[in-house]
């Protein structure tokens, strides 16, 4: 039987004084994300040839490094806060919960890493 | 995890039929949830043939007709019948409502009429908004200042001052924005729902409060206001004509800039 006045229950643990970052950081990776797809789907449709020396000799040059970099950031950051959001609204059992996120937020990390790390060994590879 | 489907013992079973009186002219079906606490038995859709010759032309009219001529186990709140008390917020043919402002003749087809969504049921058509309450109390909606009031006269507002409070203020508390919230559907433990953030952004931008950081602070949470997605249900249900969406959206701006 719970005996917490409805007031109690409402104001809960209190505000978590966070979430305006998080909102920002969405709102903000959206805007950057528009140029970078736009820019890497036009770059992908206008090359001469899909196979691996054409796309990695492209990748290597400096500008399209940093911007597959940046890509790569953007993407990963933007889906790291959404499918948070996702997990946090429908996900109900509190241990669950906190597992879900935990992976999500360490596979985000290792996706980041993963991508810069790739583009770094393509264009250094390519320069040799 | 979430929940797609009833719980076994809310699962809406086909109810009684009630025929409309002999000589009735115009007819239109009402089917309408029953729940009843005391009877150990599933919810069920009752339907009332109500003869509309016989009946004014909203809902509420039809809902006090069945109740006075049909069937006087029918339970329902209501108070004013002129759409400012919030009394008689429920859902009708698919979007919450007021009973008393919804007219029949703009329904098609049979009228539906069922709670609050995802409320927990007290009786028929009256749903627990302890929560809800709760939650409006918890932003202290009440005039908060530092400053004493002037001795010899009220706290002023310039024209333009009132202007910013008049539509958030008009927010009758009948829970029909709050309930047609999927984000609230699932989080209302936690989400404070539209309603309750209107009425927080009403004094949020009331010039003589003088807790505008403290209101801040208390919404800058992850669930009390962030689980808003935009949906915009709340500002497609109201029956006053008032944004929500929009007063949601002015909150998180201000959480905003005041960081920049």
């Amino acid at each position: 039987m719970n005996l917490k006045s409805p007031l109690g229950s409402a104001l809960g643990q209190g505000s978590a004084n966070s979430g305006t970052e998080h909102f920002w950081g969405q709102r903000l990776s959206a805007v950057a994300l528009v140029p970078l797809t736009i820019w890497f789907a036009v770059a992908l449709l206008g090359m001469p040839g899909l196979d691996y020396y054409t796309v990695s000799a492209w990748a290597a040059a400096p500008l399209h490094a940093i911007l597959l970099s940046l890509l790569v950031i953007a993407l990963v950051y933007h889906s790291a806060l959404g499918t948070q959001v996702v997990a946090e609204d429908y996900i109900h059992t509190p241990g669950s919960r906190l597992v879900v996120l935990a992976f999500l937020r360490l596979a985000h990390i290792v996706l980041a890493a993963a991508g810069i790390f790739s583009v770094f060994l393509i264009a250094t590879r390519a320069g040799a | 995890m979430a929940e797609f489907t009833l719980p076994a013992n809310s699962r809406v079973t086909p109810g009684k039929n009630y025929p409309a009186a002999e000589g009735a002219t115009r007819v239109r079906d009402f089917r309408i949830y029953r729940y009843d606490p005391d009877a150990g038995q599933n919810p069920r859709v009752d339907t009332y043939s109500v003869d509309l010759g016989r009946c004014g032309p909203m809902v509420l009219d039809a809902l006090i007709k069945i109740k006075n001529e049909v069937d006087p186990t029918l339970t329902f709140r209501r108070s004013c019948r002129e759409g400012i008390c919030g009394s008689c917020a429920m859902n009708i043919d698919g979007l919450n409502t007021l009973a008393c402002t919804q007219a029949i003749e703009d329904i098609r087809g049979d009228v539906k009429i069922y709670p609050l969504p995802h409320m927990p049921v007290i009786k028929d058509l009256v749903p627990d908004l302890t929560n809800f309450y709760a939650q409006y109390a918890s932003i202290k909606p009440w005039l908060q200042t530092q400053t004493p009031p002037p001795p010899d006269s009220e706290r002023l507002q310039s024209k333009q001052d009132q202007e910013l409070i008049n539509s958030p203020s008009a927010c009758i508390l009948c829970a029909c924005c709050s309930t047609s919230c999927p984000s609230y559907w699932w989080n209302s433990d936690r989400y404070l729902g539209p309603a309750t953030l209107l009425a927080a952004y009403r004094w949020l931008v009331d010039t003589r409060d003088e807790a505008t950081g403290e209101r801040l602070d208390h919404l800058e949470d992850p669930f009390r206001l962030y689980r808003c997605h935009t949906i915009m249900n709340c500002t497609n249900a109201c029956p006053k004509d008032l944004n929500p969406a929009k007063a949601i959206a002015s909150i998180k701006r201000m959480l905003v800039e005041r960081r920049l």
